[in-house]
């Protein structure tokens, strides 16, 4: 290609990339002569040069547009929206054919006769049958930047024709409006070829690497004469790397200057009028990053203009203003950049959410129940998963938001979902703001070293024989308790195959990979070390365990470990598509996972199952100290009695020396133990009962790793073995409080029933609202009542508003047991007349909630500690 | 015979087999069996490295290495060629090749010298050659006592 034709392409490439943006304003302020002029100019200097190249085809569209620009200069022809759009498709040929020109230094064959036409009949006045008329549909109030048309400002030293992401420096992004201020003094910038710039980060990378490697040896020496220089030659490196990484950064509009076109193209295919809101598009980010989330940007803008937002019609009968709005926002957070796509368009519909993936089959209807709305909604990134019904041509929501996601996810970023019916939708993402260089953990297993990215860690935890926490095994699957929580471990030596022996100690590192938080136990923790992520060589590329691998300070080379490829290997993350806002309120713990299982086998037959919540603890204990106290087992636990059931149904006291495997229900001072044969596994599994095999103390059987399994009913044996214990425990003699549970659920009723008896109150569950005050009715008193939001027939917020009316209960405390506890539904409980508002599940908040409320009433609760 | 042919002469490509050029090759050891690499293919000969393992890679992959700052994939060659492991406490010698783009490191015995072979003198591979070999052998040479095997360094990374 000849240096002609190259300044040619840079020249035009410059002009087009502002024509877009130029022609939007222009359609939005008809008479702003000044833009007019600019795009005038551009496409005239476009055919200008073409002429002068041999470029006829190219100069035949310019000339075409340039005709119809000219008469609009002029006066003699309106500027119209139809008319915008012949010259944006005019211009869109342009670019076509200086694309194909880069490619191959000639003009690709093709004819424009399609484009000139229209074209030609608005010159010649008639009006153009492109393109239905539209009004504005851009309504943004942030213009948008136009560097100067002319490449004269800038100290040419463009050596290649350099990519046009590149080329956009400009830090003064003068508003075209008033076109006066845009000469100006020339802007203090040179174009770089991206590529130079990418071979200084290397360099620089490499700098760091080396300056580490020093700072090491100098580290081991003392009083070396190097050490003064050194730290001056670190402090420069530091500053050096900051100053290199600037010059990767660039502003996030570069991202954004295609989406007012893209938004203006939907909203003339869609027939929607849709505004587009920029904010923040002066936040700056590293354009390797940028790269990444272009696409996924483009993508989401899609989905919001096609569903998210309603016809104009649709948004007239929900009282909503015609136009719909999609805002994009971008901010700096702590060493990431949060970019924020939002509609006020009809949101989630929830329903067709929870349908279709009934449908299909994703999760059981008890784990739906126990969902919260948002963690429905994330259902959308899953694989293949459309709500739309009707896939358009434009976008089929779902159909690429799990693509969405992965991408993100692979640079180490994270998507969130916010909506509501009929309000919108909000999709956050969160990214590092560069993938250079990063900070990371440097940890030994196996006799090998690894690195662990830091900034999926969240804490470390040291554990070993001595007081402090241990890692306990449940069958073969370690787990530590952690703050009341069970956090899943994954040992990194098996996991990668490495022999050695577990030492003394040993460390967890906890981690988090979407909402899903595990432990990696590794056997040494050391040093955390800046890294600079190199990929691994293509033969090493089917290791997922891996993200990359670097050089460390003492020149050694160590593998980077990927804490997403290590949940992937392990299962733990098999429901990536749900996590959600337990990272955010983790203290909630209100999600359920596809129910957490503690397989057991007691007596003959199946193995048997029991959900892992209502466990308390998991006890190993010697024969001997089992005792009989009358016609029952009891062993002296935590310096009380705790009765013993057998599930084979008669109790004996094992073989001396033998021990015995208990499940420990309750807590505090009342417990009851549920003797077994051995515990098998914790898994978790969808919890599809089948009552067909019904029988006293089971609630049916499952099929749970591939078995049949029993599943208890925990309700039973802790009546089984409780009646004395129960009567005990209410020392008063004074009768226990009654509760209502009104939950449609059985299977909810039979985890809360057992869980609020073992706590020592008197529990009765009916399935829906209709039941609880027939009831009311036939005069029954409760001390409280507990009830679910989502029923059928009369769901929570009837039932309270029908109890708060009148009547006996009308002062009751009634607590709303959900799935969602936001603090919007939080505040419509309270306001239907609910004294307290407690996420499913959350044993020890419901517990709380209902001894406060209890106490209000002046009534004990029976225990002074949660259920 | 000369070793500054490691300097690589702009000479054209001696890496492509039956070239009318007599071929330069750097000879090494693997088990006793005497082998030849192309010269032009090789980057850097390195004595004994520290080798980080990398746990579930192929058995091939001896783990990465640390060479001027970039990071080399060493490939052994006894495994690679399907001999007896290395006796312990005998540590290999690096031939640093380059590959799309990627350093990998050979790991063999013993490196020896850079021969000029002839084209003409090579012969094809033997029927009975084993299978593993087949695929890298690009011809045998007859050295006085000792036959050389001229390995293909494309076909070698081509892990199974």
């Amino acid at each position: 290609m000849d240096d002609l034709l190259a300044d040619f392409l840079i020249e035009t490439n410059e002009g087009l990339q502002s024509l877009d943006g130029a022609l939007l304003s222009l359609e939005r302020n008809p008479g702003d002569a000044s833009v007019l002029g600019e795009v005038f100019r551009t496409i005239h200097t476009i055919k200008g040069t073409c002429g002068f190249l041999g470029l006829p085809r190219l100069e035949r569209v310019a000339h075409a547009g340039e005709n119809v620009l000219g008469c609009w200069r002029e006066g003699s022809l309106a500027v119209t929206p139809g008319g915008i759009s012949l010259i944006l498709t005019a211009v869109d040929r342009i670019k076509l054919i200086v694309a194909g020109l880069e490619n191959a230094g000639i003009e690709p064959a093709g004819d424009d006769g399609d484009i000139i036409e229209p074209l030609d009949a608005a010159f010649r006045g008639e009006t153009p049958q492109a393109a239905p008329a539209v009004e504005a549909p851009s309504r943004s109030p942030a213009p948008v930047p136009h560097p100067a048309p002319s490449p004269a400002p800038f100290l040419g030293l463009a050596t290649a024709p350099a990519p046009p992401a590149a080329s956009d420096p400009a830090p003064t992004p003068a508003p075209v409006a008033d076109s006066v201020a845009v000469v100006a003094a020339a802007p203090q910038t040179i174009r770089v070829a991206v590529d130079v710039l990418e071979d200084l980060m290397v360099l620089v990378s490499e700098l760091v690497l080396t300056r580490n490697q020093l700072l090491q040896l100098a580290r081991s020496a003392s009083n070396s004469p190097f050490t003064v220089p050194l730290q001056r030659l670190s402090q420069i490196t530091s500053d050096l790397q900051d100053g290199v990484m600037k010059t990767r950064m660039q502003p996030i509009g570069s991202a954004w200057q295609k989406l007012p076109r893209l938004v203006r193209d939907l909203s003339n295919d869609l027939g929607k009028k849709i505004a587009l809101d920029m904010i923040g598009e002066t936040t700056e980010l590293d354009r390797q990053v940028m790269e990444f989330i272009k696409d996924p940007l483009t993508h989401m803008v899609r989905n919001s203009a096609d569903h998210g937002l309603e016809t104009p019609d649709e948004r007239r009968a929900a009282g909503k203003p015609e136009t719909g709005r999609i805002t994009l926002n971008a901010y700096h957070q702590g060493g990431h950049i949060v970019l924020e796509i939002g509609d006020d368009g009809r949101g989630l519909a929830v329903g067709k959410i929870r349908e279709k993936v009934l449908r299909q089959g994703l999760a059981t209807e008890a784990e739906l129940a126990a969902m919260s709305e948002s963690e429905i909604q994330r259902f959308i990134f899953r694989a293949g998963f459309s709500t739309a019904a009707a896939v358009t041509s434009v976008s089929g929501r779902g159909v690429g938001m799990d693509v969405v996601k992965t991408n993100l996810e692979r640079i180490g970023g994270i998507v969130e979902l916010r909506s509501r019916e009929g309000r919108g939708t909000t999709f956050t993402i969160k990214i590092p703001l560069t993938l250079a260089i990063a900070a990371a953990l440097i940890v030994e297993s196996g006799g090998e070293r690894f690195a662990i990215p830091q900034n999926g860690v969240l804490e470390l935890v040291r554990v070993g024989n001595g007081d402090g926490p241990k890692v306990e095994m449940i069958k073969s699957a370690p787990v530590l308790r952690l703050r009341d929580r069970l956090l899943p471990l994954v040992p990194l030596a098996p996991l990668l195959q490495l022999d050695g022996e577990p030492g003394e100690t040993s460390f967890v590192v906890v981690t988090q990979v979407g909402s899903q938080v595990f432990g990696i136990v590794v056997d040494r923790v050391f040093d955390t070390e800046e890294i600079v992520v190199k990929p691994v060589a293509p033969i090493l590329r089917d290791l997922t365990m891996f993200s990359g691998n670097t050089i460390l300070g003492d020149g050694s080379v160590i593998m980077i470990l990927d804490p997403n490829g290590i949940a992937r290997a392990t299962g733990l993350s098999i429901d990536a598509g749900r996590e959600n806002e337990a990272a955010a309120k983790p203290q909630r713990g209100a999600t359920v996972e596809r129910t957490a299982l503690l397989l057991f086998r007691a007596g003959e037959g199946a193995p048997k199952a029991v959900p892992l919540g209502l466990i308390a603890r998991l006890e190993d204990l010697p024969a001997e100290r089992i005792e009989h106290a009358g016609d029952k087992l009891v062993v002296q636990y935590r310096g009380r009695l705790m009765p013993l059931v057998a599930l084979s149904g008669f109790a004996s006291i094992p073989t001396a020396g033998s021990r015995q495997a208990v499940l420990v229900f309750g807590d505090g001072a009342h417990a009851m133990g549920l003797m077994v044969d051995e515990i098998l596994d914790v898994m978790e599994a969808p919890l599809v009962i089948d009552r067909g095999g019904e029988r006293p103390g089971f609630l049916g059987s499952a099929v749970i790793a591939e078995r049949v399994t029993e599943i208890l009913d925990c309700a039973y044996w802790l009546r089984l073995g409780g009646e004395d214990w129960f009567n005990q425990a209410a020392t008063a003699k004074q009768a226990l409080p009654r509760i209502l549970l009104v939950e449609d659920s059985a299977f909810f009723r039979n985890l809360v029933v057992p869980a609020l008896s073992a706590a020592g109150y008197n529990v009765m569950g009916v399935p829906h609202g209709r039941e609880a005050l027939r009831l009311r009715e036939a005069g029954e008193m409760f001390d409280a009542i507990i009830s679910d939001i989502n029923m059928p027939e009369m769901d929570g917020f009837q039932l309270v508003r029908a109890i708060r009316d009148g009547g006996p209960w009308a002062d009751l405390p009634v607590i709303a047991l959900s799935g969602r506890a936001e603090p919007a539904d939080v505040e419509a409980g309270r306001r239907a007349g609910f004294t307290d508002y407690v996420a499913k599940f959350d044993r020890h908040a419901l517990g709380g909630s209902l001894a406060q409320a209890l106490e209000l009433r002046g009534i004990t609760a029976p225990l002074d500690c949660p259920v | 015979m000369t070793t500054e042919t490691l300097d690589r002469p702009g000479a054209g490509q001696a890496g492509a087999p039956g070239g009318d050029a007599s071929q330069l090759v750097l000879t090494l050891t693997v088990a006793g069996q005497l082998c030849g690499v192309p010269v032009l293919a090789v980057r850097d000969v390195l004595g004994p490295q520290t080798i980080t393992r990398i746990p579930l890679a192929p058995p091939e992959v001896a783990g990465s290495l640390n060479l001027r700052g970039r990071i080399v994939t060493a490939v052994d060659l006894r495994r690679r060629l399907s001999l007896p492991p290395r006796p312990a406490g005998e540590r290999p010698m690096s031939v640093v090749v380059e590959h799309q783009g990627e350093l990998y490191s050979l790991l063999a015995d013993q490196v020896g010298e850079v021969l000029t072979l002839s084209p003409a003198e090579r012969a094809a591979n033997p029927p009975t050659l084993d299978a593993s070999w087949k695929e890298v052998s690009l011809g045998v040479h007859r050295l006085g006592e000792s036959l050389l095997v001229v390995l293909d360094v494309e076909c070698l990374m081509r892990l199974s």
